[in-house]
């Protein structure tokens, strides 16, 4: 079943398979340069079946697929390691059974089964068995949940020779708030505030993928200035983040000028944000429908001069950190990753492009026909966190300019800020929205029933198919860099943990 | 190196002289929320708006602190500051002041109503910890949003080691914890052994709205209705997230021993 990814479609539509042939159909579009946007429970007949859809770069057609209820199927992860995480988490929900899989544990540390009538027990985090490299010079480090920083819970394992990290395997799930269920009967007024707590940090890229798919779903077309407030926050929280990111990065290599320089930065792109909202990190800028806040010709002239003063300051903040040769000697061939290895794990955003993939939904699937200006999908060829450091200070350039964009037409003009939406959603349909975030793809998957109600809701945050890039990236590395690789992904927490 | 050193002149001295200088924030920042006197009648409109159910409307038979019986009761521990309530009430009876001071040493002080009353002392003195006051971090299922709000307050704006508090890396070094998030079942464990680990006398500040009642995510099986049901809390940092002065406020309260202090 091929769908436009602008439009919902009935899931009567959508043809049912057998699991065999959805695994058969999965392998050949991601042979043929396809990417796992999802795999999940279709929730029905008291049990669930395998929903996959499969995106193609400059496509704008995805390919859904399902299966009926089942329990168990051979695995696709032996054959498209990209969706081991889509089949340890469809175990850990629904008590499907992903026969071959190679690796199968928890996700999230919740009831097993837990999505069915019958959960199980929680496994504890501290029940989990760890890859063990033995030896008797080999030495394992634990971190976490608790860290060191200010900084979300997370458990790390290291198997180390030495100071080399042979392996290193992180296990999530302590910040689990059960997010996707509580949207279940829904929508109601306060999901798109739970929304922007997905991840704190992606507040209005959350908002606006939940947005859009209700949208979808509706088959409700956005005014066109709710369009361009909606992409000027999401470029404002990419502004924040990149900055950040950069003096992080900055700090973690002891260069502590720009790390102190962007620590500010960050801070006045975020007041940027609550300027048009009142809140840092952009809460209540988007709704179902469109946006909450609109600017006038006075914010927007205000806007526009912070802006650029903020753009001047980061960019020489930047160009000082590049300059330094103890920098890039430190940045350079540190945390690689083939374009291969990205490829197969199904990397996004920052990563993924950062390894030559040229993966920026703003191309593959826009929001809106805004034009993109001189912005382009930022690619390096690295795979490094020099790369890495790279995209993000040339996204900073485009965001910028798309910014400063939206800003004068917003000025300039005069209009609708939000279509409502219809009381109820249409019956049994079924929507994908995706989001570039400025950590990557985000994808929301959502199902209505037969009363126009969500029956089933999935969100990925870029981090859930990111985590697996960071452990790749700390292969044959020195314990040491895992601060400066970790910085270098930034990845979320809360985002994976749902 | 002398390109850096222009760069630093160009960048600027950027830290505030708090609390004597009081910080400018954005017209649009909603701050503290006022309850003035309107005649409500049957409308429950702010009540009805509310994603978080922070609002409740006070009768004669069920009043709420300080007496009051009319008028709705703001309880900012559940709040997001949002605005919806201000918006949905017909005669403008709840308004948003822009006032960063938010926080406060007792939960109920947190619920507003047509009725001002003092705010309740601290229970017992902080200012052991007047001029070095050292905090380790929990987040317990935070978004990251309460977490970033902290993690900034020791950029060279706010300059959070210039009053004696720091955010350090075990309990053992720790005088408290600040604690963001709904404390999700998974970090429960976490969060005690901390607590656990944390020599006394210890403080424990709450921040967020999250932390504090469970915010968006309360009645929920996998977290908790507020960090009270485990610790014992000595400070309430409320916000969705607070925003830093906020947050820097509530710390530099934490160090004294009188509600009346006022910066």
């Amino acid at each position: 079943m091929v769908l436009d990814y602008e439009q919902s479609v009935a899931l009567a539509d959508v043809p049912v398979m057998s699991a065999e042939e959805l695994r058969q159909e999965v392998l050949e579009q991601v042979r043929d340069g396809g990417r796992l946007l999802a795999l999940f429970g279709l929730p029905g007949n008291g049990g669930a079946g395998l929903c996959a859809i499969v995106a193609h770069s400059g496509d704008r057609f995805l390919r859904a697929m399902r299966t009926a209820p089942l329990t168990q199927y051979a695995s696709l992860t032996p054959d498209c390691p990209q969706a081991h995480l889509f089949e340890r988490e469809l175990w850990e929900q629904w008590n499907i059974l992903p026969e071959g899989h190679p690796w199968l544990k928890p996700v999230r540390f919740v009831p097993h089964g837990c999505l069915t009538a019958t959960p199980g027990e929680r496994p504890g985090p501290a029940q989990l068995t760890h890859y063990r490299v033995d030896g008797e010079e080999v030495h394992e480090v634990a971190v976490g949940p608790v860290h060191a920083g200010v900084i979300e819970p997370g458990h790390f394992r290291f198997q180390c020779y030495g100071e080399n990290v042979m392996h290193l395997e992180i296990s999530l799930g302590f910040q689990h708030r059960d997010v996707e269920r509580r949207l279940l009967g829904g929508p109601h007024p306060a999901h798109a505030r739970l929304m922007e707590c997905v991840a704190g940090d992606t507040s209005i890229g959350h908002a606006t993928a939940f947005a859009t798919l209700l949208e979808r779903l509706a088959g409700v077309t956005i005014p066109e200035r709710a369009n361009r407030l909606r992409r000027l926050g999401l470029e404002l929280e990419r502004l924040a983040n990149h900055t950040g990111d950069l003096g992080a990065i900055a700090g973690d290599t002891g260069f502590l000028p720009t790390s102190a320089w962007n620590g500010r930065i960050r801070g006045d792109f975020l007041n940027l944000t609550a300027e048009v909202c009142g809140n840092r990190f952009g809460r209540n800028w988007v709704c179902p429908g469109g946006v909450s806040v609109d600017v006038d010709a006075e914010l927007c002239a205000r806007l526009l001069d912070r802006l650029r003063h903020c753009w001047r300051d980061v960019r020489e903040a930047v160009k000082v950190m590049f300059a330094s040769a103890s920098v890039m000697d430190r940045l350079e061939e540190t945390g690689e990753i083939s374009a291969d290895t990205a490829r197969t794990l199904g990397l996004v955003g920052v990563a993924a492009r950062a390894c030559g993939l040229a993966r920026d939904a703003r191309f593959d699937a826009p929001l809106s026909c805004l034009p993109l200006c001189e912005t382009q999908i930022r690619v390096e060829k690295g795979g490094d966190v020099l790369s890495r450091a790279r995209v993000r200070s040339r996204e900073l350039a485009d965001s910028v300019d798309l910014a400063c964009t939206d800003i004068q037409a917003l000025s300039h003009s005069e209009g609708a800020i939000c279509q409502p939406l219809p009381d109820r959603l249409p019956a049994g349909r079924l929507a994908v929205a995706q989001v570039e975030g400025w950590r990557g793809e985000i994808c929301h998957v959502g199902l209505t029933d037969a009363q126009g109600r969500l029956a089933c809701y999935k969100m990925y945050d870029p981090s859930f198919h990111n985590w697996a890039g960071l452990e790749a990236a700390l292969r044959g590395q020195q314990i040491s860099d895992f601060p400066l690789c970790n910085k270098s992904f930034n990845l979320s927490y809360c985002g994976h943990d749902l | 190196m002398l390109h850096i050193i222009r760069e630093r002149l160009h960048q600027k001295y950027r830290t505030l002289d708090y609390p004597r200088v009081q910080p400018g924030l954005p017209a649009r920042y909603p701050g503290r929320p006022e309850i003035l006197a309107v005649h409500c009648g049957d409308c429950r409109a702010c009540a009805d708006a509310c994603p978080t159910g922070a609002i409740r409307l006070l009768s004669p038979d069920a009043p709420g602190p300080g007496g009051a019986d009319s008028g709705p009761a703001l309880d900012m521990g559940r709040c997001l500051f949002c605005g919806a309530c201000a918006r949905a009430c017909p005669q403008g009876g709840i308004r948003f002041t822009g006032d960063h001071h938010l926080a406060t040493f007792c939960r109920e002080d947190l619920i507003l109503t047509r009725v001002p009353r003092p705010l309740t002392p601290p229970r017992r003195s902080g200012r052991l910890f007047a001029r070095s006051l050292k905090l380790r971090q929990v987040s317990a299922g935070g978004c990251n949003a309460c977490e970033a709000d902290i993690n900034v307050l020791g950029t060279l704006v706010y300059d959070l080691g210039k009053f004696g508090i720091d955010m350090v890396a075990s309990p053992r070094h720790a005088d408290g914890l600040a604690v963001t998030g709904p404390v999700s079942r998974n970090m429960r464990e976490g969060l005690l052994a901390t607590f656990g680990a944390t020599p006394q006398p210890r403080l424990v500040v709450a921040v967020g709205s999250c932390a504090i009642s469970g915010g968006l995510f309360r009645d929920n099986a996998e977290c908790s209705n507020g960090l009270e049901e485990l610790l014992p809390v000595d400070v309430f940092v409320p916000g969705c997230p607070p925003h830093p002065w906020s947050i820097l406020d509530g710390l530099l309260r934490a160090r004294t021993d009188t509600a009346d202090w006022t910066v």
